[in-house]
């Protein structure tokens, strides 16, 4: 049967391959429930994070199995009954969740009416579904609420399992709202934080003045009300009845408190010169190489790229709350990966993972791996203080902004080499960087903060990159999509880490994606061509060519003019080479400092599930990706991170937002692709890009401030 | 024991002097609509209307609202029977974590209750207290002009 061949293929692990999570999490009845009061509950292991997933997810299970999306319910997922899906990251729930989702329903409706149709002679393809309930040619013979309680869904999942076709989708690809926007328009009691359980005490951390910190003494002192201090080595925390009393609590005790601090923090004005200095001491590794036949090399140009740290900065602190209960604990957490935070609280607790129960609940935006692994580490250690009775510990603003894990600072050096008729024909480029991934679950020492603050502590490893097959850390979309024959990319992992580093929205691509686009952009001007057409002359990616004709034609880039003050430039990419692609067209004022006005964003996620669930996505990231390239950086003195409130670390406001246009290009017969991270490095190569066309010089530094702006121009000078 | 009105109710509670707004809204007072974003009026996601003015929650102290009039989202609308703004921000799908939301929805019932027709500069003035990281700006901006309209609209028909 060919129609199934591909599906049967065997997996890596000998087991018949099935799509996305469902090859490792198999059962069905892991991934749905069929109630007999009509209702259908699906369990993705995948989590809300504010990017719409619960509602494309909804979407799927509606559609094969034919019932009305009212009917589903989304079981939020926890330890130990939802399918591990790992991390909700890397812009791939709808690839791994989705696809299983779509595959499990579609073997589900199969079974069921394969039942039924047994029951009652009716053959299966004259079986027709209208909202749960089977018609045969003389009328309802059944419904999946009428069987709902033959457990069913009790089985392995079949490869056989036929998904509709694109042309018999009716609920995908349209624009359904979002299931959770209601409670968050009316303030219903939705986010971890809202959670209050009998009994529930109020915690906060006591932080140490410095990244490399003892805590040699605590002074006795009294606290407000019941407040009691929690205690195991560096770790500090206030428990009390009330917030009120928690925070008060805290500052007496950080008051009371005595460290020995010492210098651990690079000199923050030499950044860039630390990165190099640290690279010599770190693990180089080629990145891809190629050496096709190039003519000679006419001209070669030579280009070096930096960015600072970078801060999650979610407008809400991290917050979990953890109670002890005998031996076991329970957290609810808006942790990315319930299952990699339940095994680094067993590493920490030296206990194993089946004592723990992680329950996801969703917190504030998340762009990455930010602090909501470590509030629920500290939750569990200050419950542990008070068997049976529940802890909620909410970070302040400074902990959100000084604590949690950043995306690294970032130096990338190019060559790039032009024959005698402008053709690029040789690319080598070198990234120095830590790795971008310290996620709880992967190694054998827990990555969470508190963890290296107790009084038995775990060593601090340097963070990782993920393998280029998932589309890597530090060189994450380094490799250009334009064809090259020559190429050799490389990259220096830092095997030092002064400032905790791990996974955050685009990782490496947020520079890489700039580094390229400025370097061709450069070349498209030597060799006199428009950027459009250069970078079209260089692309053998029919999709790639279609999301910047569309998005030069939002922006009638073929008939812009020049105007004083102001720039226009293009930044493309395909996310991690293998996702989303997305072409931006930004457009630019020079005035005090740089402002973005407008953006145009042209985008290809193939299948699209919700459509405006994804221009949502792609519009946020290119704000996002206008805050970076405009106004965000990490400040630092040697001691500790200083941009722990909003004013040393603004974002973009409503004030300077730019308009955005978001269109897409849907192709339904080709899988989806996540869109979530594709255009934060297009918009900020984008960009770059009109800052030139404005001021005439290339910005070298992120982020684009007039100090930096200042320095290229003095560079170039 | 402090006694103010809480969205249209009388109501008293019994917090310390140095608690805040916030926390009397968020703990004894049993709400979740108004959050913690920084607790130093930089983001704005705890703000309410103080005697129908936009005031920030995190760092008001409870006290000073004795016998004031304070309106939270709660307060606003509900499923039942929302405030023109909320099935705005619904109709235009303005949001994506939400966490921002409820201090966005406060500041801008006070901007249409000032200025029944505001231009876009004017709802971006009026929304520069308040930070959204998903950048759902453009969409909220749309939101709060659909709700202007449908309520000068309901205006004229009254
Ligand atoms: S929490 Fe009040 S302004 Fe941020
Ligand atoms: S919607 Fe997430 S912060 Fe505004």
């Amino acid at each position: 049967m060919s129609k199934g061949f591909g599906a049967m293929l065997p997996g890596e692990d000998g087991r018949p391959r099935l799509p996305g999570s469902l090859h490792l999490n198999r059962r069905l009845s892991q991934w749905l429930a069929i109630h007999a009061d009509g209702r259908v509950t699906i369990k993705p292991g995948k989590v809300e994070l504010g990017q719409g997933i619960l509602t494309a997810l909804s979407q799927i299970a509606a559609e094969e199995l034919d019932v009305s999306l009212s009917r589903i319910q989304v079981q939020t997922a926890a330890t130990p009954d939802s399918p591990d899906e790992a991390v909700t990251s890397g812009s791939l729930s709808v690839q791994h969740s989705g696809s299983a989702l779509r595959h499990a329903c579609a073997d589900a409706r199969r079974i069921f009416l394969s039942v039924v149709s047994q029951r009652t002679g009716v053959p299966v393809d004259s079986i027709r579904i209208v909202d749960g309930s089977f018609f045969g040619p003389q009328g309802e013979i059944g419904s999946y609420w009428s069987l709902a309680d033959a457990e069913l869904l009790e089985t392995e999942a079949s490869p056989d399992a036929q998904p509709k076709l694109p042309s018999a989708r009716r609920l995908t690809g349209t624009s359904v709202p979002r299931l959770d926007l209601p409670d968050k328009v009316f303030g219903a009691a939705r986010y971890v934080h809202d959670l209050r359980l009998p009994g529930m005490l109020h915690a906060r951390m006591v932080r140490p003045p410095a990244r490399r910190a003892t805590l040699t003494a605590l002074r006795e002192g009294p606290l407000p009300g019941d407040a009691r201090a929690v205690r195991d080595g560096n770790f500090l925390a206030a428990l009390a009845s009330t917030e009120w009393d928690a925070e008060a609590a805290a500052a007496r005790l950080a008051a009371r408190a005595e460290w020995q601090a010492e210098d651990s923090l690079p000199e923050q004005s030499v950044l860039a010169a630390w990165l190099r200095e640290a690279a010599s001491r770190g693990k180089h590794s080629v990145v891809q190489e190629r050496s096709n036949p190039a003519p000679a090399a006419a001209r070669t140009i030579k280009r070096s790229f930096t960015r600072p740290y970078l801060a999650h900065a979610s407008i809400g602190p991290s917050c979990a709350v953890a109670r002890w209960q005998g031996e076991t604990v329970e957290v609810w957490t808006h942790s990315q990966g319930p299952y990699n935070l339940r095994a680094d609280i067993a590493k920490t607790l030296r206990c194993a993972p089946e004592r723990i129960i992680v329950r996801h609940m969703e917190g504030a935006g998340c762009y990455g791996h930010n602090g909501a692994d470590d509030v629920a580490l500290e939750a569990v250690l200050i419950a542990r203080a008070v068997p049976g009775t529940p802890v909620r510990l909410l970070w302040s603003r400074a902990e959100e902004l000084g604590w949690s894990p950043f995306s690294s600072a970032m130096l990338v050096d190019v060559e790039a080499d032009l024959d005698a008729q402008g053709n690029l024909i040789g690319w080598r480029s070198h990234i120095i960087s830590n790795g971008h991934s310290s996620r709880p679950g992967r190694g054998k020492d827990p990555t969470l903060l508190a963890a290296s603050m107790l009084a038995d502590p775990f060593p601090v490893h340097p963070s990782i990159n993920p393998p280029m097959a998932a589309g890597g850390g530090a060189p994450r979309n380094a490799v250009p999509l334009y064809r090259i024959p020559a190429l050799h990319v490389a990259t220096t992992r830092l095997l030092e880490m002064p400032i905790r580093t791990s996974a955050l929205r685009g990782l490496g691509a947020t520079l890489n994606v700039w580094s390229i686009e400025s370097v061709m952009d450069e070349l498209a001007a030597m060799a006199g061509a428009d950027p459009l057409d250069y970078r079209l002359r260089h692309l053998d990616d029919p999709r790639a060519a279609d999301v910047l004709h569309k998005v030069a034609a939002m922006a009638g880039w073929r008939n812009r003019t020049k105007q004083e003050g102001r720039g226009m430039g293009l930044g493309f990419a395909r996310y991690k080479n293998t996702g989303a692609y997305a072409a931006v067209i930004a457009e630019i004022e020079a005035a005090e400092r740089i402002f973005c006005r407008r953006l145009w964003i042209a985008g290809d996620v193939g299948e699209v599930v919700n459509p405006d669930g994804v221009m949502n996505q792609f519009e946020g990231g290119a704000i996002h990706g206008t805050s970076v390239a405009l106004l965000e950086q990490v400040r630092f003195d040697r001691r500790t991170v200083t941009s722990d409130h909003w004013e040393a670390y603004p974002i973009l406001r409503f004030s300077e937002v730019p308009q955005v246009q978001v269109e897409l290009i849907t192709r339904p017969e080709v899988p989806f692709l996540g869109a979530g991270e594709a255009t934060m490095g297009p918009a900020i190569a984008a960009i770059a890009a009109a800052i030139h066309d404005a001021l005439g010089v290339r910005p070298r530094a992120l982020p684009f401030t007039p100090e930096n702006i200042a320095a290229a121009m003095d560079a170039e000078a | 024991m402090v006694a103010f009105t809480l969205n249209g109710d009388p109501v008293a509670v019994d917090v310390p002097d140095d608690a805040t707004l916030l926390q009397a809204l968020r703990g004894p007072l049993g709400l979740s609509g108004p959050r913690f974003g920084c607790g130093t009026e930089q983001c704005g996601s705890c703000m309410v209307l103080l005697d129908g003015k936009p005031a920030y929650a995190c760092t008001l102290a409870a006290a000073a609202v004795a016998g004031r009039q304070v309106v939270t989202v709660e307060g606003l609308g509900t499923p039942e029977s929302p405030h023109p703004l909320q099935s705005a921000f619904l109709a235009e799908q303005a949001g994506q974590c939400g966490y921002c939301l409820s201090g966005i929805l406060i500041s801008a019932a006070a901007l249409l209750a000032a200025n029944p027709d505001p231009d876009e500069a004017a709802i971006r003035r009026a929304l520069d207290p308040h930070l959204c990281r998903c950048g759902s700006h453009n969409r909220i901006i749309r939101a709060v002009r659909r709700a202007a309209r449908q309520m000068q609209g309901q205006g004229r028909a009254a």
